[in-house]
């Protein structure tokens, strides 16, 4: 509120845009400025992701055929609609960016709304995978089971369970910190449909819905990339 | 922020919409394909081609002016880079004799 009436002041006196706050020159200097803070936290994130793709590497390059063996097991054309339906979310984000720059008030409400619901079906589907492998004892702890699995490729060889344990293990730390990301990106979202629901944003100022955006696709690219490193490892028969 | 807001991006954002489900159903189908040690390779470079397209059209890097942005976009690939590389340089040939 503080904020607000010193912003109107501002603005009645000088002319300016009352989004833009007093402490920046231009409203492009604002912008830029979120975005350069957003981009470095993304950079923190990818540094953060990064650390779990590379154990991946490791023990993929260790325990290969284990790694081939387990990844087969998880429901590939799940994973393969998961990914259709983050890049359908995606869509609908530069959609709303695009709605409130135009100013379409509609477009922009139904744009975040079909966001979430992707969101959503994203996350429900990650449920039915979550819980197959709970079924199988699939999940790393005292009641994993992966006994004569064979080895794709290698119809006599069984995998070894303690390989295959660090495969799962790997599969729900990242898929689990992804999902964690689409939790916290539909908390976000959330909080932008009210905004926008509320009339806050115009042609001039939607940052939040800029960078609520960059969230979202960052959390996609994770997503691109983990679904062929977990799911597709060795498919063919 | 960009000039290309000012005529309609739409067309753009199908286009790389399509593009990435297009992407999708090939790593998908490439998957099933017996190509030996390449289908690792055929399924990272999409995946790549696949990431560049969102964060070049979608998270609007194409056509960013500010070089502070375009420093922090490249010394994170850079560091992600020196993680990936010189720690499969170590585990990856450790192997050889």
């Amino acid at each position: 509120m503080h904020d607000s009436t010193v912003a109107a002041a501002h603005g009645n006196a000088h002319g300016h845009n009352p989004a833009l706050l007093h402490h920046f020159a231009t409203e492009e200097q604002q912008r830029n400025s979120a975005s350069l803070g957003m981009w470095i936290f993304l950079a923190t994130e990818v540094m953060f992701f990064g650390g779990l793709f590379c154990a991946y590497l490791i023990y993929r390059r260790w325990y290969f055929d284990d790694f081939a063996a387990a990844s087969k097991s998880i429901n590939a054309t799940l994973g393969a609609t998961n990914t259709a339906v983050l890049i359908c979310s995606s869509l609908t984000v530069v959609l709303a960016i695009w709605a409130a720059q135009t100013s379409r008030r509609a477009l922009l409400i139904g744009s975040l709304v079909l966001t979430m619901l992707f969101g959503l079906t994203f996350l429900g589907i990650k449920g039915i995978e979550y819980k197959d492998k709970f079924e199988e004892h699939h999940v790393p702890g005292a009641s994993f089971s992966f006994d004569r699995v064979p080895i794709p490729g290698h119809a006599d060889q069984f995998a070894n369970p303690r390989h295959a344990q660090i495969f799962f293990a790997l599969y729900f730390v990242m898929t689990g910190l992804h999902a964690l990301h689409m939790i916290i990106g539909l908390g976000l979202f959330t909080w932008l449909l009210m905004m926008a629901w509320k009339g806050r944003f115009t042609p001039e100022y939607h940052t939040p819905l800029e960078m609520g955006g960059l969230y979202w696709h960052f959390v996609d690219i994770v997503w691109i990339y983990l679904f062929p490193l977990l799911y597709l490892i060795d498919r063919h028969p | 922020m960009s000039d290309h807001t000012k005529s309609s991006p739409l067309k753009m954002y199908f286009s790389v919409w399509a593009a990435l489900l297009v992407g999708t159903f090939i790593t998908y189908k490439a998957a099933f394909i017996e190509l030996g040690r390449f289908n690792a390779g055929v399924a990272l470079i999409i995946a790549t081609v696949k990431a560049l397209l969102v964060a070049l059209f979608f998270m609007h890097l194409k056509g960013a002016s500010e070089k502070l942005l375009k420093m922090v976009v490249i010394s994170t690939v850079f560091f992600l880079f020196i993680l990936l590389v010189l720690s499969m340089a170590d585990y990856g040939t450790r192997a050889w004799h």
